[in-house]
């Protein structure tokens, strides 16, 4: 559930959502994204209004998300799954008189994505064979080739070791400064280390948006982290 | 594109999609027939249309995961547009092959609407749905399709001019091998294209695919048109090989026994129902020799022994073995 929510993400910028479980976080994404219809309201990218469109058309436009938990596609390699994913986005997807090795174009660049996120070494193997961590970068790799404008990033470390979770941030925090980011996340270290905003969310609303320095000063927070007996 | 300029990750791509040389010997294999069986060469060509309807249901089943107890809806709609062209007065077999695949086209092309916004359970029922309406209409136009005995006076012509279909089957089984090939090499373009790709997605994980920007059934609808298409030839081979149209050729129980031949042998490895209907139409042909009337006792026995201990069918549990045998080396 979410109520009231009024938000703007300025290109370029990364922001962390956190707030207390049960707060709104995922159906935030849900509603933005398209995987949920809202009652009332509108969503805009850039000028566009999206509110509307179902969500493979958000993703075209540049909206993209990754998961919670891993849903990945776990017969298909890596490369598979990536070159799936920048096919979709180029157009290729519905072509069936030419084999894959001959859009090397789009081999190359789900390629380079996997380079980039460190990925390369293992990508021509099935993902379910990859490791848990590795799996969590192959939702930010899917999620890259379809070039978002904006990315919605669901726990991105959820499940794994703390030690590989500030990796996987700093892969993040590298990502293009074209790129919006939003990611939710309960640790509040890494939210301080590399979200510039924080939004926090209580009971489907959001309770304040600011700086790190300002959330980590205010009142409200301690007392919905507190007061509900969470971790964190 | 010559082979040097290709990338490490292209080049990986391609030697997954090589030609094997068990694949091309188990093509020239399909030769043997006409030097070692003669005699059976009408059964070797009944084989060669199953195969090419048990890799069209491959296609959407094995790849897209649409499962299907209907898929004989457009086998018989082929056989009938096929066997009628020709009982009207044009036996020509090439050109009445063209406009059965067209026709059964078009049927798959509008009902793959519907196919298109349901999953499992409910897709079973769709399809069973759909293959029960069109063998009740092919039964009860009995002015048209002949009804239950059957479309008689189809007449073909000889094969390019040249060879007469007669009891023997020559002709029949270089035809329906002929066109079962050409199938084979564009179900196998298709699977490794990337449109194919985008089918195993679909298939691995179809609530993941709008999140990558991907329109799921717009793919469902093309793939379930172009298995429309092959299942559509295949009925055509059938009513101009035997020059009759029977009310079987869209019965529910020739759905139900292409699924059961592509589980065999394997969905989703292209040479599965080709090597499920080897099985199933030599089994079918030896067993009812020995025991008319009890034969699917043995067709049972076997499906539940394929099930239980080779999950994969008879082609993945040889992949297996072939993997267990690498392994230690």
């Amino acid at each position: 559930m979410a109520r009231g929510v009024e938000l703007a993400l300025p290109q370029g910028e990364r922001y962390a959502l956190i707030g207390p479980n049960g707060a709104g976080k995922t159906t935030l994404i849900n509603l933005i994204t398209g995987m949920i219809k809202p009652d009332q309201g509108q969503i805009f990218l850039g000028d566009t209004d999206i509110t509307a469109l179902r969500p493979e058309a958000r993703v075209k436009c540049g909206l993209v998300r990754t998961f919670q938990i891993n849903t990945l596609f776990p017969r298909l390699s890596a490369l598979e799954a990536v070159t799936l994913a920048v096919c979709e986005r180029r157009g290729y997807a519905g072509n069936w008189w030419r084999e894959l090795p001959a859009y090397g174009d789009a081999v190359e660049e789900a390629y380079a994505i996997l380079v980039s996120l460190r990925l390369a070494a293992s990508c021509y193997r099935p993902t379910r064979e990859l490791a848990y961590g590795q799996q969590r970068l192959l939702e930010i790799a899917l999620a890259l080739a379809t070039r978002p404008r904006v990315l919605l990033l669901d726990e991105p470390a959820a499940g794994v070791p703390q030690g590989e979770s500030a990796e996987l941030f700093s892969v993040i925090s590298d990502l293009s400064r074209d790129i919006t980011v939003l990611f939710i996340e309960h640790d509040m270290n890494v939210v301080f280390r590399f979200a510039r905003r924080v939004i926090v969310m209580a009971a489907g609303r959001i309770l304040l948006e600011g700086t790190p320095e300002e959330i980590a000063a205010d009142a409200r927070v301690r007392e919905v982290y507190l007061g509900g007996a969470h971790r964190g | 594109m010559a082979s040097s300029t290709l990338s490490e990750p292209q080049r990986h791509l391609e030697a997954q999609i090589r030609w094997r040389p068990l694949e091309i010997a188990f093509w020239l294999a399909t030769l043997l027939p006409f030097v070692l069986t003669p005699n059976h060469l009408a059964l070797a060509s009944q084989i060669a249309i199953t195969a090419l309807f048990a890799l069209s249901l491959d296609l959407i089943l094995g790849y897209a995961g649409i499962i299907s107890l209907g898929h004989a809806a457009y086998f018989g709609f082929g056989s009938y547009t096929a066997g009628l062209i020709a009982k009207w007065g044009w036996g020509e077999p090439l050109t009445g092959l063209l406009i059965a695949a067209a026709a059964a086209g078009a049927l798959g092309y509008v009902t793959s609407f519907i196919i298109a916004r349901f999953r499992h359970l409910a897709l079973i029922m769709i399809t069973l749905g759909l293959g029960l309406l069109l063998a009740e209409a092919a039964n009860s136009a009995g002015w048209l399709t002949g009804g239950a005995d059957g479309l008689q006076g189809v007449r073909m012509w000889k094969l390019l001019g040249l060879f007469q279909f007669d009891l023997y089957g020559t002709a029949a089984y270089t035809y329906s091998l002929v066109v079962l090939f050409l199938g084979f090499l564009l179900a196998r373009r298709l699977i490794n294209s990337p449109f194919g790709l985008a089918l195993r997605g679909i298939r691995e994980n179809a609530v993941r695919m709008p999140a990558i920007g991907a329109p799921s059934p717009a793919h469902i609808r093309k793939v379930y048109t172009i298995a429309a298409v092959m299942a559509g030839i295949a009925g055509a081979l059938l009513a101009q090989t035997t020059e009759t149209v029977s009310l079987d050729t869209l019965s529910f129980q020739r759905s139900a026994d292409v699924l059961v031949i592509l589980i065999l042998g394997g969905a989703g490895r292209l040479y599965g129902g080709i090597v499920g209907a080897i099985i199933y139409m030599v089994a079918r042909d030896q067993f009812s020799g020995i025991n008319p009337q009890y034969w699917y006792f043995w067709i049972g026995t076997l499906l539940i022994a394929v099930v239980l201990f080779l999950p994969n069918g008879i082609l993945g549990g040889m992949a297996r073995l072939v993997r267990l045998e690498r392994r230690p080396a």
